[in-house]
C-alpha cells in the first residue's frame, strides 16, 4: 500500500468525494464536511472506507464526535488525522 | 365501519418485474423456479429456488441508497412505486400524516447478515460496514417506504414466518376499517436465498430438490422463492371521491393460533381461520369461489390444509377452485402472502383463476379442484387467501370482486 503522504491525501479525497457525489477537483482542504452535504451516516461510511483503504483504525465515536481523537472539522483536519494514525499504526 | 379497497398493485418475483408480467405468467402457467445463481452453491444439497433473474440494482437504486437497501428493501421499494403509482395517490398534509405502511417480513435482510458473517468468520476481518444493522433490521422495508413516500401514520413490521403479509395485510385492512388511516400501504417481501438462508431451510429437510408440486401424490417438498407484493388499501369512500380504479375490496380476515406444535399444522387451526374470514366478510360458503391455497408442497400441510377446507366448506369444497401459485414463484416465506394476493386479485378482477402447475398425480388426501396446470376463465365473487405459518399462527383474508 502506498503511504506516502501525497497519496494519503489524494486517497482521503476521493473517499469524500465519492461520499458527496462531488469530483475530487470540488473537494477543498478548507470544505468542510457540512459544506459538502454529507451527514452523520454519510460520516460513519466515509471512516469505514478510510479505515478499509489504509487497513488503520479510526477512534471516533458516532456519538460524541467532539470527544473522540479525531479532528473532522474540515477536510485539511481529517487528512492531517489519517497521516498521524497511518504513521502510528504503520510503525 | 369503512369498506376497504385495493387501489394500487406492485410486485417482483421470479415470475416478473411488476404486476402485468407476473399475471401473465400466471395465466400462462409458467414456471419461475430453476437454478439458484448464488455463492457456494456447490456446497448447498437445495439447488433450486424462484430467484428474481434479469435484476440489476444498480438501475433502480443509486450507491447511497443501496448501501442502505438489502435486497429484500430493494423488492419492497420496487413492488411499493408500481403499487403507488397505479393507486394515483401523493402523501402530502393531512392524508400523510394519517396514512402508514405494514409490512410482513420474516427473515429481514439475510443477504446482509450472510454477507458479513462471511466478512468476520471466514475473511476474519474485524471490520464491518457501518450500515449492517440498519440494512438488516426487519423494519428497514417498512421505514423506508414511509420516507420514500412521505407516510407518516401508522407504521410497522408483523413477522409471523409464512403468514406475515398475511397478518399484516390483516393490521392494515382494520387500520382502514376502523377508521384510523384513510390509506394504508401493506404487503410484504422476503430475499433470503443467500447460501446461509437455503442451508438453514435445507436442516429441515422439506425442501424439494426439483419442483414444487403442491396437492400432487408426487410431492415432495417446498421450494424457496424471493420477491415483494404490494398493495393500497384505501378507505372506499375516499378513493370513490377521486375516482380511483378499484382492483378489488378487502371484506374480513380471521387470525387463529394452533397452539399446538412448532412446525407441524393442524387442520383445527386452518378451518377456525377460513370459518372466521368468512364470517368477518359476511359471506357464506357457497359464495366462495377461488381458494388461493397456501399449498407449500410439503405432504404435511397440502393434506392438512385440503382437509380443512373439506370440513370448512363440505358439499360446496367440491364446486370451489383452490390451487397454489406457490408452484409457480416458489414460497416467499414472509412475502408470500402478498404475492398470493394477485392471483385472488386476478380470479375476481380478470375471471381468470392461476394454475397449480407441476400437477402430475391425485392425491385421494388432497381431493379438490385445484385447477391443475392450466388456468381457467371463471366468475369469482369472493376469493379467500390462506396462510399457515410455522409455529402454528394463521390468517386468512377474504376479498370481494368490487361490482
Amino acid at each position: 500500500m502506498d503511504t506516502s503522504v501525497d497519496s494519503i491525501k489524494t486517497r482521503v479525497i476521493e473517499i469524500i468525494a465519492e461520499q458527496a457525489v462531488l469530483e475530487p477537483s470540488d473537494v477543498t482542504l478548507d470544505s468542510t464536511l457540512e459544506d459538502l452535504g454529507i451527514d452523520s451516516l454519510g460520516l460513519v461510511e466515509s471512516i469505514f472506507a478510510i479505515e478499509e483503504a489504509f487497513d488503520i483504525s479510526v477512534p471516533f465515536n458516532a456519538n460524541a464526535p467532539q470527544e473522540s481523537d479525531f479532528d473532522i472539522t474540515s477536510v485539511a483536519s481529517i487528512i492531517d488525522g489519517i497521516k498521524r494514525l497511518v504513521a502510528e499504526q504503520h510503525e | 365501519m369503512k369498506r376497504v379497497v385495493i387501489t394500487g398493485a406492485g410486485t417482483i418475483n421470479a415470475l416478473g418485474q411488476n404486476v402485468p408480467d407476473t399475471l401473465e405468467a400466471m395465466r400462462e402457467g409458467r414456471c419461475g423456479i430453476g437454478p439458484l445463481d448464488i455463492p457456494d452453491v456447490d456446497r448447498l444439497a437445495i439447488k433450486i429456488g424462484g430467484q428474481v433473474q434479469g435484476y440489476d440494482p444498480e438501475e433502480r437504486f443509486n450507491r447511497q441508497q443501496l448501501a442502505l437497501y438489502d435486497r429484500f428493501t430493494q423488492f419492497t421499494l420496487i413492488a411499493a412505486r408500481e403499487a403507488i403509482a397505479q393507486s394515483g395517490l401523493e402523501f402530502s398534509g393531512a392524508l400523510a400524516a394519517r396514512a402508514g405502511v405494514v409490512l410482513g417480513n420474516s427473515g429481514g435482510g439475510m443477504t446482509t447478515l450472510d454477507e458479513n458473517y462471511r466478512t468476520v468468520y471466514e475473511d476474519g476481518k474485524n471490520r464491518v460496514h457501518p450500515f449492517v444493522v440498519p440494512k438488516l433490521m426487519n423494519n428497514a422495508a417498512a421505514s423506508h417506504v414511509s420516507m420514500e413516500f412521505n407516510l407518516k401514520g401508522p407504521s410497522f413490521t408483523v413477522s409471523t414466518a409464512c403468514a406475515s403479509s398475511n397478518h399484516a395485510m390483516a393490521q392494515a385492512f382494520q387500520l382502514v376499517h376502523g377508521g384510523a388511516a384513510p390509506v394504508m400501504v401493506t404487503g410484504g417481501s422476503e430475499s433470503m436465498l443467500c447460501f446461509g438462508g437455503v442451508k438453514a431451510w435445507e436442516g429441515l429437510r422439506v425442501m424439494s430438490k426439483d419442483a414444487c408440486r403442491p396437492f400432487s401424490a408426487n410431492r415432495n417438498g417446498m421450494v424457496q422463492g424471493e420477491g415483494a407484493g404490494i398493495f393500497v388499501f384505501e378507505e372506499y369512500e375516499h378513493a370513490k371521491k377521486r375516482g380511483a380504479e378499484i382492483l378489488a375490496e378487502v371484506a374480513g380476515f380471521a387470525m387463529s393460533s394452533d397452539a399446538a406444535d412448532i412446525v407441524m399444522p393442524s387442520k383445527n387451526g386452518a378451518a377456525r381461520a377460513i370459518k372466521g374470514a368468512m364470517k368477518d366478510a359476511r359471506v357464506n360458503c357457497s359464495d366462495v369461489g377461488y381458494i388461493n391455497a397456501h399449498g407449500t408442497g410439503t405432504a404435511a400441510n397440502d393434506k392438512t390444509e385440503s382437509a380443512a377446507v373439506a370440513d370448512v366448506f363440505g358439499a360446496h369444497a367440491d364446486k370451489l377452485m383452490m390451487s397454489s401459485t406457490k408452484s409457480m414463484h416458489g414460497h416467499l416465506i414472509g412475502g408470500t402472502g402478498a404475492v398470493e394476493l394477485l392471483a385472488c386479485i386476478m380470479a375476481l378482477r380478470d375471471g381468470v383463476i392461476a394454475p397449480t402447475i407441476n400437477y402430475e398425480e391425485p392425491d385421494p388426501e388432497c381431493a379438490l379442484d385445484v385447477v391443475p396446470n392450466v388456468a381457467r376463465d371463471a366468475k369469482v365473487n369472493v376469493a379467500l387467501s390462506n396462510a399457515f405459518a410455522f409455529g402454528g399462527l394463521n390468517a386468512v383474508l377474504a376479498l370481494k370482486r368490487f361490482a
